[in-house]
């Protein structure tokens, strides 16, 4: 899933990695406004951890293949687009240094594609989706799997533009485009299965951990029998 | 591709790419693969040639080849795109044996693997030679916002914790039976990966609280700063040097 070097010309990877190191940038601003402090950095770098881990688990698919979850959209809903997005930079960060996935001057069109086009619009589906949705707590694993529905094609579409300014070999566009796009689709429903599955048991547990759920969560009341004995 | 628990990250040894400070290996390894990339596609053999100086730089850490082998897996998808390239690209085309392929196409397959076979191979050279401790060590030296570094640094730490984490929640869903054959199996996994969420972050605030009644303010103190000798700088810039000789020798002559 993860661009190696070579894919895209050196200009484009420099381009890339530009626009990316400015994106975070801003995420670092409204994740220190909106989302967590420098205090609270241990609870990023765990869920950064979680986002690594999570693609670690194999979901057979059939016929001895199996795919694993991109946990874009899932982290944005769970902590916030600007912290997924800065958690997303890590993991790719990590995975392009220590485990040699994804090439190191690739890591901005790695950020690009899934820590920015990714996390903000399976962001964005969700919220638009939690907008006409009704105001109940199973609304929003159905949300999320809609930004993940969304959100991998997306990406996928995204990587083909910047194919077209800077691939390695010519390839007919529309084409490319469309396997992409069918085959991200594909994997879009599953992603979309297992971040409902996902949600779903989360906001059974601890609804309060869910970003998108904050001001849904009925207000806790303190009850005091009135008479005692 | 999910990367597999457990990777031997670190290898010991006492070469010279283990003794290099991580950032100047950090900048290295960045301007080398830059310059590898931005050789033109047609110069097989100078891509050939940085490739074996790629081969060589991992050689020289003396790590044993069941190591390397595995981690240089990861290259797998992608050389399975190269090799469909020539079929799918478009220009004038050529015979390559039986078939006819696409001219281009192949040219640009054939510098795909070389220039993505030299990027894993030399960042495969750092991984092995590279502790993940100094790598958040070098990410702080070079100026990275602390915001990353810090996310970072809880994250080598935590990698294994939770990896672990993740091997028991498998051990004890095998052991009551479960077996992942197919898409039946995905709520139960699905399930799993949320327990794992919510145990991660209920993690990440046992160890914020501890962190924060031990004196922390939100600034990690930097200790034992890394230093460079210009000779260490001159060694770990050496191969991007000679890349960025190939690349614009390559366009000078074309």
């Amino acid at each position: 899933m993860h661009v190696p070097d070579g894919f895209l010309d050196a200009p484009t990877s420099v381009a890339t990695g530009v626009v990316a190191a400015g994106v975070v940038g801003a995420s670092l601003v409204r994740a220190a406004r909106h989302e967590l402090d420098e205090r609270t950095a241990p609870l990023a770098g765990l869920v950064a951890v979680f986002v690594f881990a999570a693609q670690m688990v194999n979901f057979p698919v059939g016929a001895g293949t199996s795919g694993h979850l991109l946990g874009a959209a899932l982290a944005a809903v769970l902590v916030g687009p600007a912290t997924a997005t800065l958690c997303l930079t890590v993991v790719l960060a990590v995975q392009a240094f220590l485990f040699a996935d994804g090439g190191v001057t690739a890591l901005g069109t790695n950020v690009l594609l899934m820590g920015v086009v990714g996390v903000w619009v399976g962001y964005g589906v969700a919220r638009g989706a939690l907008a006409l949705l009704p105001r109940k707590l199973s609304s929003i694993p159905v949300a999320a799997a809609a930004g993940a529905l969304v959100s991998v094609p997306v990406a996928a579409l995204s990587f083909t533009g910047l194919y077209a300014l800077g691939g390695a070999a010519p390839i007919p566009l529309g084409a490319l485009a469309g396997t992409m796009v069918g085959w991200h689709l594909l994997i879009g429903v599953g992603e979309a299965v297992i971040t409902f599955l996902a949600v779903t048991s989360i906001v059974a547990a601890r609804p309060d951990l869910v970003h998108v759920a904050r001001g849904r969560l009925p207000a806790l009341e303190l009850r005091i029998p009135e008479v005692v004995a | 591709m999910g990367s597999a628990p457990g990777a031997h990250l670190h290898v010991e040894g006492d070469t010279v790419l283990h003794r290099l400070p991580a950032h100047t290996k950090l900048v290295g390894l960045m301007a080398f693969v830059l310059a590898v990339v931005s050789v033109p596609s047609e110069a097989h053999v100078a891509l050939g040639a940085l490739l074996a100086l790629g081969v060589a730089v991992l050689l020289s850490t003396r790590v044993a080849a069941r190591h390397l082998l595995p981690r240089l897996a990861v290259e797998t998808p992608f050389a399975v795109f190269a090799l469909v390239l020539p079929f799918v690209a478009v220009g004038p085309t050529t015979a390559l044996g039986p078939v006819t392929v696409s001219q281009t196409g192949l040219t640009a397959a054939v510098a795909l693997l070389l220039k993505g076979t030299t990027g894993v191979v030399t960042a495969v050279a750092f991984a092995v030679t590279t502790r993940p401790r100094d790598l958040v060590r070098a990410l702080q030296h070079l100026r990275v916002p602390d915001p990353l570094v810090l996310i970072a640094s809880f994250m080598v730490r935590y990698l294994d914790v939770v990896a672990d984490q993740l091997r028991r929640m498998k051990v004890a869903r095998a052991s009551r039976g479960f077996s992942a054959r197919s898409v039946r199996a995905w709520p139960v996994l699905a399930a799993g990966t949320g327990a794992l969420f919510i145990r991660s972050y209920e993690r990440g605030e046992r160890v914020h609280l501890a962190m924060v009644s031990r004196g922390w303010t939100g600034a990690m103190p930097m200790t034992s700063p890394l230093s460079a000798t210009p000779g260490q700088w001159a060694t770990a810039l050496a191969p991007a040097l000679v890349a960025v000789v190939v690349s614009v020798g390559v366009r000078m002559a074309g």
